[in-house]
């Protein structure tokens, strides 16, 4: 018997994640009693320091080249592309967060510690390339998401978010247990290698893969199994929403492809039709129901299950370019939906924020008070439904040719037609803002926050600049 | 030692059978745990020790306490239990249990799925093995468990605080 060797280097940036999260815990003791002022924002500020310095380290250590943690974890251009969505995603919505959590709690070192949980989870499940390790991973961050999603305690709708988020998403962990022992029992491996490598056929690897989808699905909010959604992405603190919208979905999706990789023996017309057939199911459904909503919250949500629908189209082709469009989408959509949320959030705030609900027209008007939120947020809108030459039209398009590709252009011509349905909805907005007679939005009038702010201008600029760098950024994700 | 094991099966049966007969929700609490004891006994002679002395600590010791914890708080003696229920449930009741025993006869008969021929391998469940398999192989996840802990301890310390509201400035 030998004790294992790990090469802890692989998992660089999720340690500094992790360590920074125990760091914000013991925030308030560490910070120098002298500087009381700056000490209500100590968590805040080490655990932005700790997402960027992960940052850095996905950027510039490490090989990335493949090497395993015991054939447990990988560090793969997957995984680093990965790292660089999620820790992106966290960063915004922490600057979100910077200005937004003060009003509805005092409890500010849990807040973020959870939070960068939540992120470690992310990541980790991102380089899950074991069935244990994967189902680990999802639950931290999905406990650390339901908890997040509950964290404004004063209020009802968040109680009621968490609840249903919780029940239906330790439901849905049963379904992802249960596609995990089958692959077990049809092949006697854990590691997705080895499960690949067997190539066992049969009833158990194809229940498996279903069960897995199932779980998968949860997280991702693909319909049928999105009903938690728009409840939770509504109940939960604005910049919680956003960043849990673009997360999830990121690391979900990477355990999807891993998963669906692995399971080889599956013939791949099965669980592509499957696939294919809950993405437009998805697509649909979401923007249909974007369409009837009476809040801007709720609409974004509807609206996120949309963009799930049409994420899925880039793992139903199946191909590398395939992938690599889902990852150019993430990256775009990071930035456009994460935007929207922001001025969501920031709409959001009769006086100061009350966190109150913001309606369809909470934005109308927006143009004469804040012209360049009412810029930013036109742009977001513009970008989300898919219009050039912002990011989200080209990774629209990275996916839709994808598909046509492997021969997949009923569902193409699904997706086009699904964008056209949500332009109405998104341009509903962006014609209220510049055209309609102000609401009752005398709060626009006090400053701004200068955190939101920053994330409003990074995201703006984030989905101009890769709407017109598009070229140039997919050559080198393909790469 | 087929002779120790129906002796085994026969007190497990009994304990059981005592659970669900039991007018006293206490004696119903201390038949199961004369089941689980049973049960216990029978993954040491199937050399999975772990799985006995976990069956014992775990099951015989913690959860069977909480059972009794729970029985004494909301009283002992509960003589409205189990009457006045319909005829329709006690018959769901049956027919439910019925099919899990089809389930389990039918998984029974049925050759193992190739992935477990490895299950059964002599001394598999011992603690060396075990400890083996959990600290030398699956150091990783098991790490990431602790760290699955720790969230769900924090999560339920800021769920579980009386909420106060920040002040408005």
């Amino acid at each position: 018997m030998s004790l294992p060797t790990l090469d802890f280097s692989l998992i660089l940036p999720e340690l500094v994640v992790l360590i920074t999260a125990l760091l914000v815990l013991i925030a308030d003791l560490l910070w120098p009693r002298a500087a009381s002022r700056g000490r209500e924002q100590a968590p805040a500020v080490l655990a932005l320091a700790g997402l960027i310095l992960a940052g850095l380290l996905t950027l510039l250590a490490g090989e990335w080249s493949g090497a395993t943690l015991q054939g447990m974890l990988v560090a793969d251009a997957l995984a680093r592309y990965l790292n660089l969505v999620v820790l992106l995603a966290a960063a915004l919505g922490l600057l979100l967060s910077w200005s937004y959590l003060p009003h509805f709690s005092t409890q500010r070192s849990e807040y973020y510690a959870l939070y960068l949980l939540a992120v470690a989870g992310m990541l980790f499940l991102g380089k899950s390339i074991e069935l244990i390790t994967l189902f680990v991973s999802l639950e931290i961050l999905s406990i650390a998401l339901y908890v997040l999603t509950g964290f404004h305690r004063g209020q009802l709708a968040g109680g009621e978010a968490a609840l249903k988020y919780f029940l239906l998403g330790a439901f849905s962990s049963g379904f992802l247990l249960y596609g995990a022992a089958l692959f077990y029992a049809a092949t006697g491996a854990t590691r997705l290698a080895d499960i690949a490598a067997q190539n066992a056929g049969g009833f158990y690897m194809l229940a498996g893969l279903a069960l897995f989808l199932v779980g998968l699905g949860f997280k991702l909010a693909v319909a049928p199994f999105h009903m938690w959604a728009p409840d939770a992405y509504q109940g939960a603190p604005t910049p919680v929403t956003a960043f849990m919208s673009v997360g999830t979905k990121a690391a979900a999706l990477v355990a999807l492809f891993r998963v669906v990789q692995a399971a080889g023996s599956v013939p791949v017309g099965v669980w592509a039709t499957a696939l294919a057939f809950l993405s437009l199911l998805t697509m649909t459904l979401g923007n249909l129901a974007a369409l009837r909503q009476s809040s801007l919250k709720r609409m974004l949500a509807y609206s996120s299950i949309a963009h799930a629908g049409y994420l899925l189209v880039g793992v139903v082709a199946g191909t590398a370019a395939g992938f690599d469009a889902v990852l150019f989408y993430l990256f775009a959509y990071a930035f456009m939906n994460i935007g929207a949320f922001a001025i969501a959030s920031l709409l959001e705030r009769p006086g100061f924020y009350a966190v109150q609900d913001a309606g369809i027209h909470a934005a109308d008007g927006l143009f004469g008070r804040r012209p360049w939120l009412a810029v930013a947020m036109a742009m977001f809108m513009l970008s989300l439904a898919g219009i050039p030459p912002l990011a989200g039209f080209f990774g629209k398009l990275y996916l839709f040719a994808a598909a046509v590709e492997s021969g997949w252009a009923w569902l193409a011509v699904a997706g086009v037609l699904n964008s056209v349905i949500s332009a109405y909805y998104y341009l509903r907005v962006v014609v209220g803002m510049f055209m309609a007679e102000p609401s009752a939005s005398a709060h626009l009038r006090l400053p701004l926050p200068a955190s939101a702010t920053l994330a409003v201008a990074l995201t703006a600029l984030g989905t101009l600049l890769f709407g017109l760098l598009a070229t140039p950024w997919f050559q080198g994700i393909s790469r | 030692m087929p002779l120790l094991f129906a002796a085994l099966a026969l007190i497990a049966l009994v304990g059981a059978a005592g659970v669900l007969l039991s007018r006293n929700p206490v004696y119903s609490a201390l038949s199961l745990l004369l089941n689980f004891v049973a049960f216990a006994v029978m993954y040491v002679m199937l050399s999975a020790q772990f799985l006995g002395v976990v069956q014992i600590i775990v099951y015989a010791g913690a959860i069977v306490v909480l059972f009794l914890f729970v029985v004494m708080l909301i009283g002992g003696n509960l003589p409205a239990l189990g009457r006045g229920r319909r005829a329709y449930v006690r018959a769901a009741g049956v027919i439910l249990a019925a099919l899990f025993l089809l389930a389990l006869l039918f998984g029974l008969a049925r050759p193992l799925p190739n992935g477990l021929a490895a299950v059964g391998a002599p001394d598999g469940g011992s603690v060396q093995a075990l400890g083996l398999a959990l600290y030398v192989d699956h150091i990783v996840p098991f790490e990431l468990a602790s760290i699955l802990l720790l969230t769900a301890m924090l999560g339920g310390i800021v769920l579980a605080r009386r909420y106060q509201a920040p002040p408005k400035d």
